[in-house]
């Protein structure tokens, strides 16, 4: 078993809403009043958890609150969560950036955090200076920056600019600058924000990849990120935070499917809740969806290659002379993975008002993995527009044996997400 | 496995003990001090002319107008000292004094941008504006000695006291102290009241007042004097005089008190800062 090198006991951070100085210097005596006496410090006891829709009577929140995990050494944990969860106070914290209000993290060997690159740089400095400055901020020693230097300005790919300013450069040039100091970074552990999603595909894929080569090393890295496909790559553990606390905290696909739910509340019993769709006009509405096998029994796990049934409702509000369904399914990296259309020998049809009952079979070939359901309703007329929208309302899982059991497909999802059909023709040619 | 006996490297809490000081890692990270200067120096001439002559024209026009001013117009005394060298030995070290203040009492809201992404030992900030501000008072102390050498080899009014010249590393010293604690005191306090940012410019020509910059000691009457040799600069200012002029007077008494006065300060601002350095990203 290897070592915990981090580990994070009851860490909680309280912010203050509103403005910072106005009546602060009352509370600020009080405060001191009380741990002049050796009191608990009166502030601690309120705050409310960081639900930003909620109206509350406090203006005390807890940004995160009774957080704890620990990391073992190699590991490399991907925080996930929606906008505001916590994920970047929690980076914040571990990076020493700002302090908790509770809790303790005890770290065994050196923390290098990355919540942005190119730190400190100075426009009027060169390029060469830069890397020093930003080297030496970053947490690297001279001797370190000096060894590493032509390899710096080998992956940053500003060999002849490297004595010119950097407010001159390009803002690509600056960023693969930046970046290029920090990939050389060596710490035990590597902290990266969001940085990343900087730059074009190019430079993201350049940066995945030297993160991964980290990884490899056996490094421990803390990844923050909204993008799934990123954190299922990297990160074999993922730790999923709602609210300013731990939801969940497992293996990355646990964090990543929960994360996605978190996102849209899934219907359960079939039945689709009223303000689930992403996009709605009111005058077409999904009710209700089913997944059955071709037995008739409802099922959420199918397995490669196996026909299944979708069946779904659909409430009209007005009739519509020119419409359009189309249910597809996602995976993880791509928004949709796979769309069946019903447009009735190619002319659209037209829905009365009133409630539909529509199925579907389908075998869309999908590659194990889990995938979720996205159903919508277009009005054709005119330029066309979405009358329904729900998505990921529905999760099912395909696992790599086929019906019969035999185990023909041990299919790696990393190919992809479906598999098709293809008339093959192999000559052997000497 | 003994949970308390398992040895971390560190330990990440809401605040540590209220005396506890890390100097440790303010020296791991000495080598990003002197590229902070170096930024400090090499960004501030980039694009200029005239460069580090700058360091020279601003306390050459300062005294100009000084001795027109204080001298010509006010006839304040100069204890005999030729007009130039006096306002200039005045000048110098309370140059590299107020430097340190201005700059250092702005280290939380200049660096927010830097200090809100990375760590590194906050007080490295404070302590690269000390060195960087020296090798300003180094070349502005070339220039007093040069006038200095000038009055000293073609008149007869300047008569050093050349033993106490060895104090003067010290008397720098004591600048620095001064200048950088009374600096991170500001710089501690205005991340949650900005009230003290429209002081520092206004209350640093104040206390030129109090200071025997533009007057001498002996100029002033007696019962004026304890109240100038309150401010812990004035006793400072008066040795460099006396070691370099020959006038002015060495009080140790005085200077005890500066010292006192400085060990004081010092202690309260590094504990302020600290507390400071863990909690001001929420509040700046």
């Amino acid at each position: 078993m290897s070592k915990t090198i981090i580990r994070v006991e009851n860490i909680g951070k309280q912010y203050r809403l509103g403005n910072v100085g106005t009546g602060s210097l009352m509370s600020d005596i009080n405060r001191w009043w009380h741990m002049a006496r050796g009191k608990e410090d009166p502030y601690l006891s309120v705050g409310d958890e960081n639900d930003r829709l909620a109206k509350s009577g406090s203006n005390l929140v807890w940004a995160l609150k009774d957080i704890n995990f620990e990391i073992k050494e190699g590991e490399v944990l991907g925080i996930i969560g929606n906008n505001g969860a916590g994920k970047s106070t929690i980076l914040k914290i571990l990076s020493r950036v700002v302090g908790p209000t509770v809790g303790s993290i005890k770290v065994k060997g050196r923390i290098a955090s990355l919540l942005e690159v190119g730190t400190g740089f100075h426009p009027d400095l060169t390029g060469r200076e830069n890397i020093y400055l930003n080297g030496a901020i970053l947490g690297m020693s001279k001797r370190e920056i000096k060894s590493n230097f032509d390899a710096i300005i080998d992956f940053a790919g500003i060999d002849r600019y490297i004595d010119t300013p950097v407010k001159r450069y390009s803002s690509g040039m600056y960023v693969r600058l930046a970046f290029a100091v920090a990939a050389h970074l060596d710490p035990d552990i590597l902290i990266v924000d969001e940085v990343l999603s900087v730059g074009d595909a190019d430079f993201q894929a350049k940066c995945l990849g030297k993160m991964k080569d980290a990884t490899v090393q056996g490094r421990t890295v803390i990844f923050v990120s909204h993008s799934m496909a990123a954190v299922k790559q990297l990160c074999n553990r993922a730790i999923l935070l709602k609210n300013g606390t731990i939801a969940v905290d497992g293996p990355v696909l646990d964090g990543i499917g929960a994360y996605l739910n978190v996102a849209k509340p899934i219907a359960d019993n079939g039945i689709i809740p009223e303000n689930v769709s992403s996009y709605t006009n009111g005058d077409a509405k999904f009710k209700y969806i089913d997944v059955k096998n071709l037995k008739g029994d409802s099922v959420n796990i199918l397995h490669y290659n196996q026909p299944f049934i979708l069946n779904v409702e659909l409430e009209v509000k007005r009739d519509i002379d020119n419409a359009i369904i189309d249910f597809s399914l996602g995976s993880y990296e791509s928004r949709y993975s796979y769309t069946s259309t019903f447009d009735n020998d190619k002319k659209n049809i037209s829905l009365k008002k009133g409630v539909y009952k529509i199925s579907v079979q389908l075998n869309p070939n999908l590659l194990p993995g889990e995938y979720g359901f996205y159903l919508a309703v277009h009005d054709m007329d005119g330029t066309g527009h979405t009358l329904d929208l729900v998505e990921r309302i529905k999760f099912i899982k395909i696992i790599p044996t086929t019906e019969d059991n035999s185990p023909r497909y041990p299919l790696n999802i990393s190919l992809g997400t479906m598999r098709t059909d293809g008339e093959w023709k192999i000559n052997k040619t000497l | 496995m003994d949970l308390t006996t398992e040895k971390w490297d560190l330990e990440i809490k809401p605040q540590d003990k209220w005396y506890h000081q890390d100097f440790a890692s303010v020296w791991r990270y000495r080598e990003l001090l002197f590229i902070l200067v170096r930024r400090d120096f090499v960004a501030q001439y980039k694009q200029t002319i005239l460069g580090p002559l700058w360091l020279i024209i601003q306390p050459v026009v300062t005294t100009l107008i000084y001795s027109v001013i204080f001298g010509y117009v006010a006839r304040i005394g100069t204890d005999e000292i030729p007009r130039l060298l006096f306002y200039l030995s005045g000048l110098t070290l309370w140059a590299y004094f107020t430097d340190c203040i201005s700059k250092n009492s702005s280290t939380f809201l200049a660096n927010s941008s830097i200090f809100g992404k990375v760590y590194f030992p906050r007080l490295i900030v404070p302590l690269s504006i000390l060195v960087s501000n020296m090798i300003k008072l180094v070349i502005q102390m070339l220039l007093f000695l040069s006038v200095w050498l000038y009055y000293l080899i073609t008149t007869n009014t300047v008569f050093p006291h050349y033993l106490y010249i060895l104090f003067f590393p010290v008397l720098v010293l004591m600048m620095a102290g001064l200048g950088f604690s009374i600096g991170i005191l500001i710089s501690s306090l205005t991340t949650k009241y900005r009230d003290l940012t429209f002081l520092v410019g206004f209350g640093i020509q104040l206390l030129m007042y109090v200071t025997p910059i533009v007057y001498p000691m002996s100029a002033l009457p007696e019962r004026f004097r304890l109240i100038v040799f309150l401010n812990p600069v004035s006793s400072i200012i008066e040795a460099f005089k006396f070691m370099f002029l020959g006038t002015g007077t060495w009080n140790w008494w005085a200077l005890g008190y500066s010292f006192l006065f400085l060990v004081v300060l010092t202690f309260f601002s590094l504990i302020l800062f600290k507390r400071v350095e863990k909690t001001f990203m929420d509040t700046i």
